[in-house]
């Protein structure tokens, strides 16, 4: 049996990464959808102090747009890859890693200027519930940035290809995954007034 | 191409420290099973060890055997131990080794995934007991509730290590599960459709589940905990407009689900153990999957029942208490499966079948006081006393432990080659089951009678003495049933009746190969055709070893992973992060350099796709 499996797929036909790897991300959805629900829990009480009015929605909201487009170029770089073009793979993969680390940065600016401000982690239940959700999203955004420059250098040594584009798969897999927290994270703290 | 022949032991010499390196960096699931089973036996015995020390702080009222704060440590720690370092490994480890073999597969889907997460347990569990020698041991309890826990009330760093300590752990099983499920539905033998899979391989793919959903909630809760006692934080503070009930829905979201983590397992052992003991197959097999999957379900919608006491709105309280009714009905289901298993069959009482026929009895009383416990009003009274403690030791001990004693008996000669010895093995059994009644049946009455749970003593005088003096003798007789199952178990390593391929007349794919299997597993699988893959169904008998040998056609590629150093610098790297945060940011910054180093060899090392 188990040469068969080992040579021609699996018993459901999924790659074993990529099974794992969703398994993986539903784990992670019950860890954000558990921070999301303590932000809308905590949000409208004890409001004394610096709060939500001190959010720049316009900045963030270009700040989002760039995320999303990020996740356009991953689909073009597992795209490029699958057809065997080198140069469209290495070309989107860099636009994806300079629109996530874009994302960071701005996020970085805009603590530094809350914190400025008089937001801090510490000010209020407002401080600690925002900068805890925002902050787990912005390391898991810094950790997919780091996966995809170890995955570009292994792109540069011609690592990926029709036959082998799987590990770009998966990478995308969680890339989208941060995204579409965001998706979710955006409006409930800088849109809704709960 | 790998020949049975090959696959015997060698006799050969090796030195001690090739033995080390090889146990150290292997990838087999059979090893890594036996480790975890093996860490989890030895923190069974910590934790039974704090039990003692808690049933003679109360055998007598007002005794000082204990300081009241010594008395929280051995509590929390008792609790935490055997949860997270000893029902959830052990039921690990079995699965480890036999769902695989189960499914007719060579491994695991990810070997070094499934190293790191052994690891992680041994480590994370070690950093939990660095405790007791760093200032503290964690002392308000298993469910930590805040504000107990906070800086305030709970000021050295014990439950800073009950929160790092357990971080690790969690990531052990959650990497472990992942694993679970991606074998079970991607690793099956041509013929292991879903609906012939055996009732273990269900409750432990239901179970992988579980944890992946659950834990996060976990994770959470001790992330604001630990920013609460450490950066200056207030997620639990009602100072600063917060609610400390906040701790306990994130908690009990994840516990409540974690008791079905630790049963839905323990289930699946005695639903293997029974069939084989009454020839029969087991009894409604559909039934006791949906069962087994309705149970999952409805285990996310129970949380709030520990918390009827905290004042939540009655609608809110009535809800609980109905879906903890409701979860009784698949329950019920699989107890009547069991039943009828045995149901006219013949019935052999091996100790493998004393311990789960006990386990059938022993869970329907403790699923019948949870019953009593899901009544709101009843729960109001009986909350906080020694009445939840008798209760969810039935369900615990009476449900986990039994079973997977159980499971011990009939898997060792599978493990090691040699059956353990049925005479003391009935002796192991008696004082078990024995110890076990008197330990816990008196705490009912106890409970009933008022007498708080967590508390380090007693008042003289309140009639307590008489049943309290009984629990502490029932326990000593566990401890002491428990040497000789420990002393069975070495005894028969070297001595016990040799076992052959399948002992016990079992009918599912693990005896279809050599005690203890090869490296590879199996040199090929018998065609499935059934759940019962080894049952001549003509002549109503299990196949014989060599009917099964003639039934395989070896495979003609047999590819091993390498092994590999990578998980155990991984989950050293993971694990000095963690402590790290406990004492300085230094020694973090160590363990990055080690998990980053860990990571690139890992992902260099060839042999692996």
């Amino acid at each position: 049996m188990t040469a068969q499996v080992e040579k021609h797929g699996t018993t459901l036909g999924l790659d074993h990464r990529k099974l794992g790897f969703w398994t993986f991300l539903a784990s992670e959805a019950v860890f954000f959808m558990t921070l999301i629900v303590v932000f809308i829990i905590y949000s409208g009480r004890a409001t004394e102090g610096p709060g939500r009015e001190l959010l720049n929605i316009p900045l963030t909201a270009f700040n989002t747009f760039v995320l999303l487009t990020s996740s356009l170029a991953m689909v073009l770089t597992i795209d490029a890859a699958r057809r065997g073009n080198q140069r469209g793979l290495k070309f989107w993969l860099l636009m994806t890693i300079l629109m996530g680390a874009f994302f960071v940065g701005v996020q970085v600016y805009e603590y530094r200027k809350l914190i400025h401000e008089g937001l801090t982690f510490t000010s209020n239940l407002f401080g600690m519930t925002f900068y805890t959700l925002t902050g787990f999203h912005g390391a898991h955004v810094t950790v997919g940035v780091l996966w995809l420059i170890a995955t570009y250098i292994k792109a540069l040594q011609g690592k990926f290809g029709p036959d082998n584009y799987i590990p770009l798969d998966v990478a995308g897999l969680y890339w989208h995954f941060v995204d579409l927290v965001w998706v979710f994270i955006f409006p409930i703290v800088y849109l809704i007034r709960w | 191409m790998a020949t049975r022949a090959e696959a015997l032991p060698v006799p050969r010499v090796a030195s001690w420290w090739s033995v080390l390196v090889d146990w150290l960096t292997t990838v087999d699931h059979k090893k890594i099973g036996i480790m975890y089973v093996v860490g989890a036996l030895f923190f069974l015995g910590v934790g039974g060890i704090e039990a003692l020390a808690i049933r003679v702080q109360l055998a007598g009222a007002e005794r000082a055997f204990l300081h009241p704060q010594t008395y929280n440590e051995m509590l929390t720690m008792h609790g935490t131990t055997m949860i997270f370092l000893a029902a959830m490994p052990i039921l690990a480890g079995l699965g480890n080794y036999f769902v695989p073999l189960m499914i007719g597969a060579r491994d695991m889907a990810f070997p070094r995934l499934n190293a790191l997460g052994l690891w992680l347990f041994i480590l994370g569990s070690l950093l939990l007991y660095l405790s007791f020698f760093s200032g503290g041991a964690p002392d308000a309890g298993w469910f930590a509730y805040a504000p107990l826990t906070t800086k305030t009330y709970s000021p050295h760093k014990g439950m800073d290590f009950w929160i790092l300590g357990l971080m690790v752990t969690g990531i052990a099983s959650i990497a472990g599960s992942i694993n679970f499920i991606v074998t079970i539905l991607n690793m099956r033998a041509p013929g292991v459709k879903l609906n012939r899979m055996p009732v273990f391989v269900w409750t432990m793919l239901v179970t992988s589940f579980l944890i992946v959903f659950a834990f996060p909630s976990l994770t959470v809760a001790q992330v604001l905990l630990f920013l609460d006692r450490n950066f200056g934080t207030g997620f639990y503070a009602a100072e600063v407009g917060a609610t400390p009930i906040l701790w306990q829905h994130l908690f009990w979201f994840f516990g409540h689900p974690e008791v079905y983590i630790v049963v839905l397992p323990a289930f699946g052992l005695v639903s293997e153990i029974i069939p084989v003991f009454s020839r029969k197959p087991i009894f409604g097999y559909t039934a006791l999957v949906y069962a087994t999957v309705a149970i999952g379900f409805i285990s996310f919608t129970v949380w709030a029942h520990h918390m009827f006491a905290v004042g939540l709105p009655p609608v809110v309280a009535y809800a609980f208490g109905a879906s903890s009714m409701i979860i009784a009905v698949p329950t019920a289901i699989k107890i009547f499966n069991w039943i009828f298993t045995m149901w006219k069959g013949s019935i052999r009482l091996t100790t493998a079948m004393l311990f789960a026929i006990s386990f059938v009895a022993m869970f329907v009383i403790g699923g019948l006081s949870g019953i009593m416990l899901a009544t709101v009003p009843v729960d109001w009274q009986l909350t906080d006393t020694y009445f939840v403690v008798a209760h969810f030791h039935y369900t615990l001990f009476g449900g986990v432990l039994l079973s997977v004693l159980g499971a011990c008996y009939y898997w060792f000669p599978k493990m090691f080659g040699r059956k353990l010895d049925e005479r003391w093995g009935k002796v192991h059994w008696v004082l078990t089951f024995v110890g076990f009644n008197m330990t816990f049946l008196p705490m009912h009455w106890l409970g009933l009678d008022g007498m708080p749970r967590r508390i380090a003593t007693y008042g003289a005088g309140l009639g307590w003495d008489v049943l309290n003096f009984v629990a502490t003798v029932g326990a000593f007789t566990i401890a002491a049933g428990t040497v000789i199952f420990i002393l069975n178990m070495v005894v028969s390593l070297w001595k016990g009746e040799p076992a052959g391929d399948n002992p016990w007349e079992g009918w599912t794919l693990e005896w279809a190969t050599s005690s203890p299997p090869p490296a590879h597993n199996f040199d090929g699988v018998p065609p499935v055709e059934s759940r019962r893959p080894l049952w001549n169904s003509h002549e109503k008998r299990v196949l014989t070893p060599a009917e099964v040998r003639a039934l395989i056609t070896p495979d003609e590629h047999v590819h091993l992973p390498p092994p590999s150093v990578w998980p155990l610098v991984v989950a050293a790297g993971i694990t000095i992060i963690a402590a790290g945060f406990i004492y300085t940011m230094f020694v973090a910054v160590l363990g990055v350099v080690i998990f980053l180093a860990g990571v690139v060899g890992w992902i260099q090392q060839e042999g692996y796709h």
